[in-house]
């Protein structure tokens, strides 16, 4: 049931592996034994029902669980092949390279310009500002909307624009993946069109990582699909797991597992 | 389509609707009933409020308006129609300051470091709840534990009974509030905001510093003025560290003795005669302009921070 299928064509250069991770709060197991790799360049979306820790294992790529007191993390996981729980791996420097856009946008309570500024500032940027600044925004295609704005709060903007301006924060400190973590759940329609159009638009440059609610995005945005499942333990308890990880039209018109079917042609879930 | 009327849902849900009784008027005489009263309440507290002040305007006013100058400027003296509060005013201007200096750093960094640091366990439980507790501690018992610390034990440091004494005495009084106010401007910030600083690989401190007190600041900086303003009305810590009631002199450094506004006006009220019953009225004037204009800046730096966010 929980055997996962892979496909010679996933193989290609992984920039992200996970091999056997386990994901545990205090004591009780959220996600068993999650193996998948993350090609390069391209775009994976994490589907599923509620509680079936898409979300959890998505944080683990860029260390953001360790925040969470009570969160711990099992098994392997490799960013270009480094192991990214060694003790010589360094979480704030790994968020730089790994990215990361939340459910709701969550623009600091300042400037737009000093949104983007913030990051590459911290991260000791040499570069010229203002450059980067534009550069960011173009490429989250938020500059023809903002450009005569920079100095006005990023809380005036509206959602969609505000989840752009996210985006563009997130690539203005040159990640290599972005995790996008339900980015549209919050936004109405045409929002979300801009910002699938968008995450079209990064997958020339970056390796992307979407965890969505929303099958149909998933199988507009996304190269390869990961679907997961939850099943109750004796306790009362949720644990995920990954039932089934392929190419996206694999997933969403032939996939091998009955959950899989059930889920995407909307039986449950 | 026009809205239909609830009348004709009811014909629609006739099997429901025999098990509801709204009783509407009944419902809406609660509300009236409460509006009153919670009206009441404020009206009450108003009329209270006015009557104090206009009492004490009342009974000081004809001091000030005759020599407003003089009462500022004289020292304590053994006739009412020349004493005034030159030494307390300013030994309460030095005490405030000095408390400040302590209070606002300690406190501030206090309920960072519990609010943003520490883990959630058993001990930070523990210290939690301690000062929950010590807010809610008498000011005598702050008087007394400044007495045996800094007036008798510390006293080659603090000189005695003085400005240091008095100043760290109150702050230790005060120290709660500001921690408890700062954890709550803290817990105030979204966390999302802390999520989105951490994610674009920026250390706690950056995150807190950069992202956290800007939205923080006005939160903090009223609760410890807030602090300040409890602080500038203890007279009760006070005496019992040993503060001058009489004092013709001002003070020259931390180590001098000294005396404060509530514990002139204290003095005044307990004398005999009428004039320095005026004298201590025209004294809660001053008091209460002093604690007005402070909580005025307060509203004024909250305002002036919250702009630039």
């Amino acid at each position: 049931m929980t055997q996962v299928s892979s496909s010679t064509e996933l193989v290609t250069e992984a920039v992200l592996r996970a091999q056997g991770v386990k994901v545990y709060y205090g004591t009780n197991l959220a996600v068993r034994d999650v193996t998948l790799d993350i090609p390069f360049n391209k775009v994976v979306a994490f589907i599923g029902p509620s509680g079936c820790g898409k979300s959890t294992i998505l944080r683990c790529f860029n260390r953001m669980n360790d925040l969470v007191a009570s969160a711990r993390v099992e098994g392997k996981i490799t960013f270009h092949g480094r192991d990214l729980y060694a003790s010589n791996i360094d979480p704030v420097e790994t968020r730089r390279r790994i990215g990361m856009v939340f459910q709701k946008p969550n623009p600091f309570p300042k400037s737009i310009f000093e949104n983007i500024a913030f990051g590459a500032r911290i991260n000791g940027y040499k570069g010229d500002m203002n450059e980067l600044v534009e550069d960011s925004l173009r490429r989250a295609a938020l500059w023809d909307e903002v450009k005569d704005q920079l100095q006005e709060s990023g809380l005036a903007l509206s959602g969609g624009q505000q989840q752009r301006l996210c985006i563009a924060r997130a690539i203005a400190i040159a990640p290599e993946v972005i995790l996008m973590d339900e980015p549209c759940s919050a936004l109405d329609p045409i929002s979300t069109l801009k910002v699938e159009e968008l995450i079209q638009e990064l997958k020339q440059q970056y390796t992307i990582v979407i965890v969505t609610h929303n099958m149909q995005q998933a199988s507009r945005v996304s190269d390869l699909t990961a679907f997961y499942n939850a099943e109750a333990t004796e306790g009362g308890n949720k644990v995920g797991y990954l039932v089934e990880y392929d190419r996206t039209e694999v997933i969403f018109q032939n996939p091998t597992q009955q959950a899989t079917q059930e889920y995407v042609s909307g039986r449950f879930g | 389509m026009t809205t239909p009327d609830s009348q004709t849902f009811n014909k629609d849900q006739s099997t429901q609707e025999q098990y509801f009784t709204p009783n509407l008027s009944g419902r809406y005489k609660w509300d009236t009933v409460f509006a009153s009263f919670t009206w009441l309440a404020v009206g009450l507290s108003v009329v209270i409020l006015a009557v104090l002040l206009i009492s004490v305007v009342w009974d000081g006013f004809p001091r000030l308006a005759s020599d407003f100058w003089g009462f500022l400027t004289n020292f304590p003296s053994r006739k009412p129609e020349q004493a005034g509060l030159l030494s307390a005013l300013v030994g309460t201007v030095w005490v405030m300051i000095t408390v400040a200096i302590f209070a606002f750093p300690i406190g501030v960094g206090a309920g960072v470091y519990l609010e943003e640091f520490a883990t959630d366990n058993w001990f930070t439980k523990l210290i939690e709840v301690n000062i929950n507790n010590l807010a809610g501690v008498p000011s005598i018992i702050y008087g007394l534990l400044g007495l045996q610390l800094f007036v008798r034990f510390l006293e080659p440091m603090t000189g005695g009974r003085s400005i240091l004494s008095g100043a760290l005495t109150l702050a230790l009084l005060i120290l709660p509030i500001i921690i408890v106010g700062t954890r709550e401007a803290l817990r105030a910030v979204p966390d999302s905001i802390r999520q989105a600083g951490f994610a674009l690989g920026a250390t706690r401190w950056q995150v807190i510093w950069d992202q956290v007190f800007p939205i923080a600041i006005p939160g903090i900086l009223t609760g410890t003025i807030l602090a300040l303003s409890r602080a500038i009305g203890e007279t009760a810590p006070l005496i019992t560290i040993g503060a001058l009631t009489f004092i013709s002199f001002l003070p020259e450094n931390l180590q001098s003795q000294f005396t404060v506004l509530p514990i002139q006006i204290y003095n005044w009220v307990s004398r005999p005669q009428a004039g320095f019953h005026t004298n201590a009225a025209a004294g809660i004037i001053i008091l209460m302009v002093v604690l007005l204009a402070m909580n005025g800046l307060a509203i004024f730096l909250r305002n002036k921070f919250q702009k630039r966010g």
